[in-house]
């Protein structure tokens, strides 16, 4: 492994982003188009719902997107020859990994940042613990979702089969997360079905952040995100095979 | 005696549950080595296991004196995939700029292997709107970075132009004069006479290696495709 090369790919990838001017702004604008409609379904209702499903919709988008857009690029790069080919080159597949991490780590922090300003600016959003945390949090979330992305692209061998992880793998998740049934109200089972998916925690985060603000929770729940996409990290890395049958 | 390059001994490959490379044996020495053969015939899956990207059942392949796929080997082997290997969606510039960095090849590499393919005009074009043959050549110029002592192209010249054809094969011996071993496969047999070496194959198995004159006239035939038809004829016969 080496940081020239884990550099190299973070800025191919932000290249080709780059390059790609509806998808950059889809990037950046979908989420605070829908945190506002959000916001703005809940205008006429009673009490602070908004403050209740905001945090978890912040903590869904760098997830969900992040999700398919590796999966996507991942697969393109298995499927076009460029990953045979870099895998002949002096490049750590840990190098590729954390390269894709890094990009899209970084458009991660810029979309949430931009979510979060249109939240708290705008729409009233109230967080009681420190903004930037929020940020750290989203972060963690894309790179989850990258980690994810990246393992399930090995197990796809069609972009109409990785756009199908979306709703295998990430619904279960959304559903599970504790937004629509708070988490200890669910069945004995889906409980701890719902412990053990990342996607809970990172809402856990989002959500105390909002609340309660008790910085060493959000950050233990931080900390089993990171572990969750460093264990997805690990698997993918297993995927990205020098010899293949 | 030259030392080969690739020296490639019992090599046994299986894709799929079939056979595709029964236990072959073979060597590459300098110069333009011709690999040639019908479509199917396990080029690409030979070719896949000199750059160590093929799982291999048994037999040795060494390269350089090194077993094929170490991580030495890594800087000195090029390759080219029957498909184009690059971005589409980054320039020509873009493409080698960053393949030279995961190869810690400088910024004057990347110059060299845009002037050698002859895409000085097109390198700051995006690769996904060039013609096919710019884009082949696009990958090809990645697989000069760094000018490796192996070459390895699957089928670089196929579907291209007479004289884009030509040219490339001047580069190709341009490269081998540098020193360099270059292996080129191709199914159509026209390209032979340009090799200095030729190597047939047909279902997994070498069945005839030299140059083209040799080749020729062990078979009696005027060139080199007749030359394979009368060597696939004769194994029937045999058989």
């Amino acid at each position: 492994m080496s940081p020239r090369v884990t550099l190299a790919v973070a800025g191919r990838v932000l290249t080709q982003v780059r390059r790609d001017h509806r998808t950059l702004a889809m990037l950046m604008v979908v989420p605070c188009a829908l945190i506002s409609l959000l916001w703005w379904m809940f205008e006429d209702l009673p009490g602070d719902l908004f403050d209740r499903f905001g945090p978890g919709l912040l903590a869904m988008f760098p997830f969900i997107v992040m999700f398919l857009v590796t999966s996507v690029t991942t697969l393109r790069e298995r499927s076009s020859g460029t990953l045979e080919r870099l895998l002949t080159m002096p490049l750590g597949r840990l190098d590729l990994l954390l390269g894709y991490a890094l990009a899209f780590g970084l458009l991660a922090a810029v979309q949430s940042a931009l979510a979060v300003g249109v939240s708290v600016g705008l729409l009233g959003l109230e967080v009681s613990g420190p903004v930037w945390l929020l940020g750290v949090v989203a972060v963690a979330d894309a790179v989850l979702g990258t980690a994810l992305g990246l393992l399930v692209s090995a197990f796809a061998t069609t972009e109409f089969q990785a756009v199908q992880f979306m709703p295998a793998f990430v619904l279960p998740q959304v559903l599970l997360c504790g937004l629509f049934v708070p988490r200890d109200a669910m069945p004995g089972v889906l409980e701890v079905v719902s412990d053990a998916l990342p996607l809970s925690y990172a809402v856990d985060a989002m959500q105390e952040l909002v609340g309660a603000a008790d910085a060493g929770r959000v950050w233990r729940d931080v900390l089993v995100v990171a572990c969750f996409a460093l264990a997805a990290l690990g698997l993918g890395s297993a995927t990205l095979r020098r010899r293949t049958p | 005696m030259v030392k080969n390059v690739v020296q490639v001994r019992d090599l046994v490959v299986v894709r799929g549950g079939r056979e595709v490379l029964p236990g072959v044996s073979l060597d590459v020495p300098a110069g333009v080595t011709g690999l040639l053969g019908p479509s199917g015939c396990g080029k690409t899956t030979l070719m896949r296991c000199l750059v160590g990207a093929q799982r291999v059942r048994s037999g040795t392949v060494e390269v350089l004196g090194e077993p094929a796929g170490s991580p030495l080997l890594r800087t000195r082997v090029g390759y080219v995939t029957q498909a184009a290997s690059v971005y589409d969606d980054l320039t020509v510039a873009e493409n080698l700029a960053f393949f030279a960095r995961v190869l810690g090849v400088g910024r004057d590499a990347v110059d060299e292997a845009v002037a050698a393919v002859g895409l000085d005009d097109h390198r700051h074009q995006v690769v996904g709107r060039l013609s096919g043959g710019q884009r082949s050549r696009a990958s090809l110029a990645v697989a000069l970075l760094g000018t490796p002592d192996l070459l390895v192209l699957d089928e670089p010249t196929v579907g291209l132009d007479p004289v884009l054809r030509r040219d490339l094969w001047a580069l190709f011996h341009r490269i081998a004069d540098g020193g360099a071993a270059v292996l080129v496969s191709s199914h159509v047999m026209d390209e032979a006479e340009r090799c200095h070496r030729l190597l047939l194959m047909r279902g997994g198995r070498i069945i005839a290696d030299g140059s083209p004159a040799e080749i020729r006239d062990r078979t009696g035939a005027a060139d080199v495709e007749q030359a394979f038809l009368r060597l696939v004829e004769g194994r029937e016969e045999a058989a």
